[in-house]
């Protein structure tokens, strides 16, 4: 679905760049999950500046390849490199929305919110551990709700997704099992339980299946009103998937000191902060052959800190405070052109 | 066409003279010629690129993961292990089962258009079939999911799970959760995509019989049933085994509306309700996050499986053709 819209975006933006002769033409690839915002900008800047950008909702995985290869001006991915990946590959990469994933469940007489959990639960449960809904140890901590005696379906993401790296590392921090056994990755060795292809598949076994609990990006658990769990934060406290809680856990983090923003928004310690929240990323080239073109790009993003946040907030995704964009501001100084100058300040 | 009405012409010509008189046009003939030579070579060449860089692309796989690349059905992007048994399986079964199931309807369609269908019903059906072939993968698949997992998982999955006795045969194939996906689901898929195909073939093939073989037939007194496992089935068998390979080629490689109703799990299916994957939809799934290394290379490897596979059943299918020939 995003990648139609996606696709449908760039098409209208070559219709209409052609007669607009002098625009820059950007190209970028990769993450699935921020395409929709990253079009509406384009189609935003477009309009304002005649600047046309093209994206292909490809994947993490093929943002990373492309950008590695060359072929586009930009890529996108939901998993942040590792500083040293960054320096090996001459990239840079800054964070642009925040997101979130949100255990979704299909219990009968139980309403959203209603049921608390914690990682090391939901670790045994997706471990295949606990397969009762009436498990005593759900129980012990949902004292006023009544769970039935139901086989409980895992349902989980078959596409590799930036989603099931957010939702398999959180489980990894908080649970020893799950890091010695699948681990944290864009796709892992599920112990157990039926993979449904993107948000929607997980969305519809989930529907369809009494007794059924799958993970979500928050996005799309509200906009379909799914039935999702309370999780338990590292305050020790039970808190809802809402923005206000995910903006609470990158308000808590020290982007200042993560060295090549390699940071990840899970588990914070902010009273408030939504436990599996994370960042999405723009890669781009350190040395740039043509310093127009780098330029441009930065150009673009730096536009869309300063007007994208309410298309952002529209879509429900998070948005970063001020202070956390002028930091990503001084690193795009490292991006420079062939004669070695910075290619925006 | 008109090189070949001037060739044509110029034959008599030449015979009267008595003398080779190269023909008018006959630069073009070459010219023809080499057009279609390039275009066979192209074909050639291009089936060959695939293979050789599937090879290349696949190679680190095979080389770390030997032989146990084709029966573990371990698939652990985490700690880069892989192996192919578990889809290479899910991908045989779901298509023996749709073929299991397409071929006697698509036979059933193709016989009730050609022998029996009432004149002003022939076109609506026919024109039916048609229109099915058309329809993309997605929407088999969209549609599959939403629209008949929750009633199969109602009116099949449930009765046949209660209704098996504890410790049987059947209940052990029909274990599993019964929420409308898994190995027969998506077999069902299958036959629906395949069966039009199989069915559009079959209704030209059964046309090809001659009507006087057919009115002998009936007037030596044979019933439509005796006519048409005798006479027409027997008349245009190689036809149908060619049509039943296409079916099966196109089930094998069916990607998208696999990927949203079988189940995407990469172990051994272990009954019809249970959860699988096949190697297209393994690919589909992964082939976009996947990490540079062995996880890419296993995915390139198990297209090359799959490309094995096909090419198993396309010789098998001619080995048969062949076979028949000669009798």
């Amino acid at each position: 679905m995003l990648k139609k819209i996606a696709a449908g975006v760039a098409a209208l933006a070559v219709g209409a760049g052609a007669a607009i002769a002098v625009a820059a033409n950007l190209s970028g690839a990769g993450a699935t999950f921020p395409a929709p915002v990253y079009a509406k900008w384009a189609e935003a800047y477009r309009a304002q500046t005649g600047n046309q950008l093209g994206g292909q909702a490809i994947g993490s995985g093929g943002g990373i390849r492309q950008i590695n290869a060359n072929t586009v001006d930009f890529g996108a991915s939901d998993k942040p490199l590792k500083p040293d990946d960054l320096a090996t590959n001459g990239l840079i990469q800054f964070p642009t929305v925040i997101g979130g994933v949100v255990p979704v469940v299909n219990i009968p007489g139980v309403a959203p919110g209603a049921l608390k959990l914690t990682g090391p639960i939901v670790s045994d449960i997706f471990r295949g551990i606990i397969v009762y809904w009436d498990d005593p140890h759900i129980t012990a901590l949902n004292p006023g709700v009544s769970l039935p005696h139901l086989k409980i379906t895992v349902v989980h993401r078959s596409d590799g997704s930036g989603t099931t790296f957010l939702f398999t590392t959180y489980l990894s921090m908080k649970a020893r099992n799950w890091a010695a056994g699948p681990g944290g990755n864009d796709s892992v060795n599920w112990p157990t339980g039926i993979g449904g292809k993107g948000n929607d598949g997980v969305a519809a076994f989930v529907r369809q299946t009494p007794g059924a609990i799958g993970y979500v990006e928050y996005a799309y658990a509200k906009q379909n009103h799914m039935t999702f769990t309370l999780l338990q934060n590292k305050a020790g406290k039970f808190v809802q998937p809402l923005a206000a809680n995910f903006a609470a856990a990158a308000a808590g983090a020290n982007w200042a000191k993560a060295p090549g923003f390699y940071l990840l928004l899970l588990d914070q310690p902010a009273p408030d902060a939504w436990p599996i929240t994370g960042a999405t990323f723009i890669l781009v080239h350190t040395k740039q052959a043509n310093a127009q073109t780098g330029h441009d790009v930065l150009a673009f993003f730096d536009w869309a800190y300063k007007n994208g946040d309410a298309a952002a907030q529209g879509l429900d995704y998070v948005t970063f405070p001020e202070s956390v964009k002028n930091l990503v501001r001084q690193a795009w100084r490292k991006v420079v052109g062939p004669d070695g100058k910075p290619v925006y300040s | 066409m008109t090189e070949v009405a001037m060739t044509a012409a110029a034959q008599p010509q030449a015979a009267t003279d008595q003398r080779r008189v190269a023909p008018k046009g006959s630069g073009l003939e070459v010219a023809f010629e080499y057009v279609c030579f390039a275009a066979a070579t192209l074909l050639l060449a291009a089936l060959g690129g695939v293979l050789v860089s599937l090879l290349i692309g696949g190679w680190p796989a095979f080389a770390h993961f030997g032989v146990s690349f084709f029966t573990s059905s371990t698939w652990d992007p985490v700690n880069d292990e892989f192996g192919v048994a578990g889809p290479i399986v899910g991908t045989v079964v779901t298509s023996l089962l749709a073929l299991l199931l397409a071929v006697p309807t698509a036979f059933g369609v193709a016989f009730f258009l050609v022998e029996l269908c009432p004149g002003p019903l022939k076109r609506p059906i026919g024109t039916a079939v048609e229109l099915l072939a058309g329809i993309p993968s997605i929407v088999y698949g969209m549609w599959g999911l939403f629209v008949f997992a929750p009633v199969f998982s109602k009116f099949v999955q449930l009765p046949l799970m209660t209704a098996a006795p504890p410790g049987s045969i059947w209940e052990k194939f029909t274990q599993g959760v019964p929420n409308g996906t898994g190995i027969l689901a998506a077999s069902i898929i299958l036959a629906v995509m395949v069966l039009p195909f199989i069915a559009a073939t079959m209704r030209e093939l059964l046309n090809t019989v001659p009507a006087q073989v057919r009115e002998s037939a009936y007037g030596l007194g044979a019933t439509t049933g005796e006519v048409v496992m005798k006479v027409t089935l027997p008349y245009v068998r190689r036809g149908v085994i060619g049509a039943i390979m296409l079916g099966l080629g196109r089930a094998l490689g069916e990607t998208m509306a696999v990927t949203f109703i079988i189940g995407n799990s990469h172990g051994f299916p272990k009954s019809l309700f249970d959860a699988g994957s096949t190697i297209a939809s393994t690919i589909a799934n992964e082939f976009a996050e996947a990490a540079p290394g062995l996880h890419t290379a296993s995915l390139i490897a198990s297209g090359l499986v799959l490309f094995i596979i096909t090419f198993i059943v396309l010789a098998l299918a001619r080995m048969m053709l062949g076979r028949q020939r000669s009798v």
